[in-house]
Parts: C-alpha cells; sequence; structure tokens
C-alpha cells in the first residue's frame, strides 16, 4: 500500500519535473536556420563544390589517377616547339595543352584526396554546396579552355565545350 | 438559440412561419455558427501545436506561409488534403470505411452544442447538458472501432481495439469526477453550473474545496485519455501502431479525423472550464471591478485555451504510456481517487451548505 503511494507521488514529481523542463525549453532560442533567408557561415576549408584554376594546371593527371570515383577527366597532348613557353603562377613550366578537364561533380564523394597531389595547387574543394539543378548533366563541369591543335582535323575531333 | 431566434425577427414575416420551423431554422443556424468557428478554432489549433511543440523542441515550426509566422500554414494544409486523392483499400468493409471518420466528427462536435460560451451564447442549454457531454462524446469509441474493423489492417484494428478499452474505462473516473461537480451545483445544466461559479476566483470549483480541486485534476487526466492524447495516445501510437485506427485513411476523410481530434480537445477543455474554472464567469468578484468588463465568451475561450495550452504542453512534457500502465492508472489509481472525492463531496454538499 505504501508503495502505491510513493509511486502516486512520484508520478506527480517527475510530471510537474519534466514540464517545467518543457516550459523552460518554450524560451530557449531556437536553433533552427532559416536557411534560403538566412545562410550558415561555412568554415573556410569545407570540402565542397571542386574549382580548378586552369591556367595553373599542368595537366599531370595526378588529381585522375588518385581520385576513388573516376569522377575526374583529363584529355591532354604536348604543346608544340614552336609555341611559346608557359609557366604556372608557382613557376612550373607547362608542357602539355590540358583540352579537357571535366570533374562529375554527381561522382564525387568529396573525400579531398585530388587536391592533395597537385603539384601547383590549382584544384581545390571550394565552401560553396548550393549548386543544385535541374538537369544532371549540369553537374559535369568542364574547366578547360584550350582547344586540341594536333588531333585529326577530321569531323571526329568534336570540340570541347569551353 | 434563442437569442438567434429573437434575432431572426427582424427579418419580415418570420413571425408567420410556424413555431416548430422557426426553432428548427434558429437551430441550424446556431449549428452552422457553431461549425463555422469549430473549424476556424481548429485551424488554429493545429498551428499553436504545431508552433508550441516546435518551440519546446528548440525548432521554429511553420515560418513561411502567409507572411507572419506561417499563420497560413494549416489553411494550405486542409487545402492540401481537400485535393488529395481519396483512396478504399480493396479488402475495407466500403460502407464502415465511409460512415467512421464522419461518425468520429459528429460524435465530438455535437457535444458543443451545450458548451457555454457566454450567458446567451449556448446553442441549447439542456437541462441534462453534463449527461448529454459524457454521453455523446463516448460515441465516438463506435467511430474509432468501425475505422479500425473497416480498414482490414492489422495496425488499424490494433488501434481500434485499444481506443475503444482506453476510452470506455476512462469514461467512468471521468464521469464520477464530473459528478462531484454536479453535486455541489445540484443541476446537470451547463448553465446552472457556470451561475453557481459567479463571483470571482474563489468561487470556481477548481478553488471551492479540496475535493473539487482533486477532481479537477482526475477529470483532467482521463479527458487527456478519453481525445487519445499524449501520454495516453495508445490507439495511434505512431512508434508502435502506423498511425492505429485511421492508418488506411487519406485526404478528407483522414481530415475528419485530424479535425475531431481538435473539436474534442476544445469539448473536453471547454467542459473543464464550465465545471471547475467557472465558464464565462470573471476571474475578479464583482465588487472589485465592473460587471461584464470582459465579455464571457472572450473569458471563456481564453479558460479553453489555456487548458488545450495544458494538453500540448504535456504532450512534450511526457512519454507514451503502456497498456497495462494505463489500465492501471485507469482503474487501481483514477478510479478509487474519484470515488473518495464524490463522496468527500456529497458529504460537503449535505452538512456545509
Amino acid at each position: 500500500m505504501s508503495e502505491y503511494f510513493r509511486d502516486i507521488g512520484r508520478t506527480v514529481v517527475t510530471t510537474y519535473y519534466s514540464m517545467w523542463v518543457a516550459f523552460k525549453h518554450l524560451f530557449t532560442r531556437s536553433v533552427t536556420l532559416q536557411y534560403p533567408t538566412v545562410k550558415m557561415q561555412m568554415p573556410e576549408r569545407t570540402r565542397a563544390r571542386l574549382f580548378n584554376k586552369i591556367e595553373d594546371c599542368i595537366g599531370c593527371g595526378q588529381c585522375a589517377r588518385v581520385c576513388p570515383t573516376d569522377c575526374i577527366d583529363i584529355q591532354t597532348e604536348k604543346r608544340g616547339k614552336d609555341e611559346p613557353e608557359i609557366f604556372a603562377s608557382d613557376g612550373t613550366a607547362i608542357k602539355l595543352r590540358t583540352h579537357v578537364f571535366d570533374i562529375d561533380m554527381t561522382l564525387c564523394c568529396y573525400c579531398g584526396l585530388c587536391t592533395f597531389p597537385c603539384p601547383t595547387h590549382c584544384l581545390i574543394m571550394t565552401p560553396s554546396y548550393e549548386y543544385s539543378v535541374y538537369d544532371k548533366r549540369d553537374h559535369v563541369y568542364h574547366f578547360a579552355v584550350d582547344k586540341p591543335r594536333t588531333v585529326k582535323p577530321s569531323k571526329e575531333a568534336a570540340p570541347t565545350k569551353a | 438559440m434563442e437569442s438567434i431566434r429573437q434575432l431572426l425577427q427582424i427579418v419580415p414575416r418570420f413571425g408567420d412561419l410556424p413555431q416548430a420551423f422557426q426553432v428548427f431554422l434558429a437551430l441550424l443556424i446556431s449549428c452552422a455558427v457553431i461549425l463555422a468557428v469549430a473549424l476556424v478554432c481548429v485551424l488554429y489549433l493545429v498551428w499553436m501545436e504545431r508552433k508550441v511543440s516546435a518551440h519546446m523542441q528548440d525548432r521554429l515550426g511553420p515560418m513561411y506561409v502567409g507572411g507572419w509566422h506561417g499563420w497560413a500554414q494549416t489553411i494550405a494544409d486542409a487545402l492540401k488534403l481537400l485535393l488529395k486523392e481519396d483512396i478504399i483499400p480493396a479488402q475495407a468493409d466500403k460502407i464502415l470505411y465511409r460512415i467512421a471518420p464522419v461518425l468520429v466528427f459528429v460524435a465530438a462536435f455535437a457535444a458543443m452544442v451545450v458548451l457555454p460560451f457566454g450567458e446567451r451564447s449556448i446553442v441549447t442549454d439542456l437541462n441534462i447538458g453534463v449527461l448529454y457531454v459524457v454521453a455523446i462524446t463516448s460515441l465516438s469509441v463506435v467511430g474509432i472501432i468501425m475505422a479500425g474493423w473497416a480498414s482490414n489492417n492489422k495496425y488499424a484494428l490494433y488501434g481500434g481495439m485499444r481506443g475503444a478499452a482506453q476510452i470506455v474505462s476512462y469514461e467512468i473516473p471521468s464521469a464520477v469526477a464530473i459528478m462531484t461537480v454536479v453535486i455541489m451545483v445540484g443541476s446537470l445544466s451547463m448553465q446552472d453550473i457556470v451561475r453557481a461559479q459567479l463571483g470571482g476566483i474563489h468561487r470556481w470549483f477548481l478553488f471551492r474545496n479540496p475535493f473539487t480541486f482533486f477532481a479537477f485534476f482526475v477529470y483532467f487526466i482521463c479527458s487527456l485519455a478519453e481525445v487519445n492524447r499524449t501520454p495516453f495516445d495508445i490507439p495511434e501510437a505512431e512508434s508502435e501502431l502506423v498511425a492505429g485506427y485511421h492508418t488506411e485513411y487519406s485526404g478528407m476523410r483522414f481530415a475528419f479525423f485530424y479535425l475531431a481530434e481538435y473539436v474534442n480537445m476544445i469539448v473536453v477543455a471547454g467542459v473543464a472550464a464550465t465545471l471547475f474554472l467557472g465558464g464565462w464567469s470573471q476571474a475578479l468578484p464583482v465588487s472589485w471591478v465592473p460587471n461584464q468588463l470582459i465579455p464571457g465568451p472572450v473569458m471563456f475561450t481564453f479558460k479553453v485555451l489555456l487548458l488545450i495550452f495544458v494538453q500540448m504542453w504535456l504532450r512534450w512534457a511526457l512519454p507514451r504510456l503502456r497498456v497495462d500502465q494505463l489500465m492501471y492508472v485507469c482503474w487501481k489509481v483514477m478510479l478509487p481517487f474519484a470515488l473518495v472525492l464524490l463522496l468527500g463531496s456529497g458529504f460537503l454538499a449535505v452538512y456545509w451548505k
């Protein structure tokens, strides 16, 4: 019998306690971020969308080789002897002309492994995370600007999208 | 109703109509008014519920629709439910499946007829008003078990069975708790009960004597169980049964169940406010402030909203009970306490008056 009344007393006490806790939370600041209007400040080194500074790229292809999901597609050709020597911003000589540098962001797993071997630090991950598109194909980013020169001038060599 | 009938005398030649037809028209209009009020209230109670639960969980809740704190969210939701496809399972009992939501809603809505919103704003002041409320609200059991059975779904059936067991059990202690007040007043009419509490906060039955004070808590807890609110929401326990008796319902039929739940909340809060918090009576003694400083309906609405807020508050404070615990609370705690309180207030009514 005493246990019966103790249980009732405990019920009342715990009910009031949990109601008090719930009531306190009614007035605590909400943690919700009103997303499209208020955006979270991303940390500087967030691993999100990849970006390649193509002027610095020497076309070595180490990023494509290390990528676990094979999302980087690089095609290069040797620059001709007659062409002027060009250098990346850290002084590395660019011996190859990169005419395809495609990154398929639908495949990317955001591991960031591709950014480490890059000798000229031209492939980086940016904090930009809002890049939804309606068409999946728009998630393939074409960074190359150069056109291939030495390939056969036939119709097969479709010009790469710049 | 009577005031509406008087109002209708403005219409030319209304007095020439037969007496019964006049009463019928007045009833029809007052019911339409109550229905409209109830629907608008439910829309905003759903919004309030979402806001209260969100803020208790440190969220914001609906914020966009309509501009100011998502005030139009539930209107948009209601429109969506209206436009949704109405699915009836192939193996369901089609007739019962169609009737069930309407029955649940009617049972909830019919009880609003005797709620005293104000001194003159009541559809009909039955001389057995309290008994009518107790009787008509338990009609929803039929609808719930009908929905559970007709859906031909094991979760729905479980929910229906649990609902039936729970509501039928909790009827008893809640009715006994109501009787403590009825004994003190000596009348079953809602308006008589309110009139017995006129004259300030100390006249309300909540603060009038210890027996009715505890009877309020017994009634409030039992009313939570009767309308399937947490912590007694085992008929629609979403973590055990998918959604309980309305698992298979969609679109407008689901909306009817939803509507009925909130109308039920209004009804039990209204009954609790009438019986224990003085209905439309003023909180301060008449000698202190001019009479009718706050209109009766406003006072009543305020009390109802307060009780509904407590219902929502409890939802986020307490976990759901197990089925056996639920029955333990009903038969071994609530009922003995309610009987002791009934006995005590009976003694007071006889020897203290």
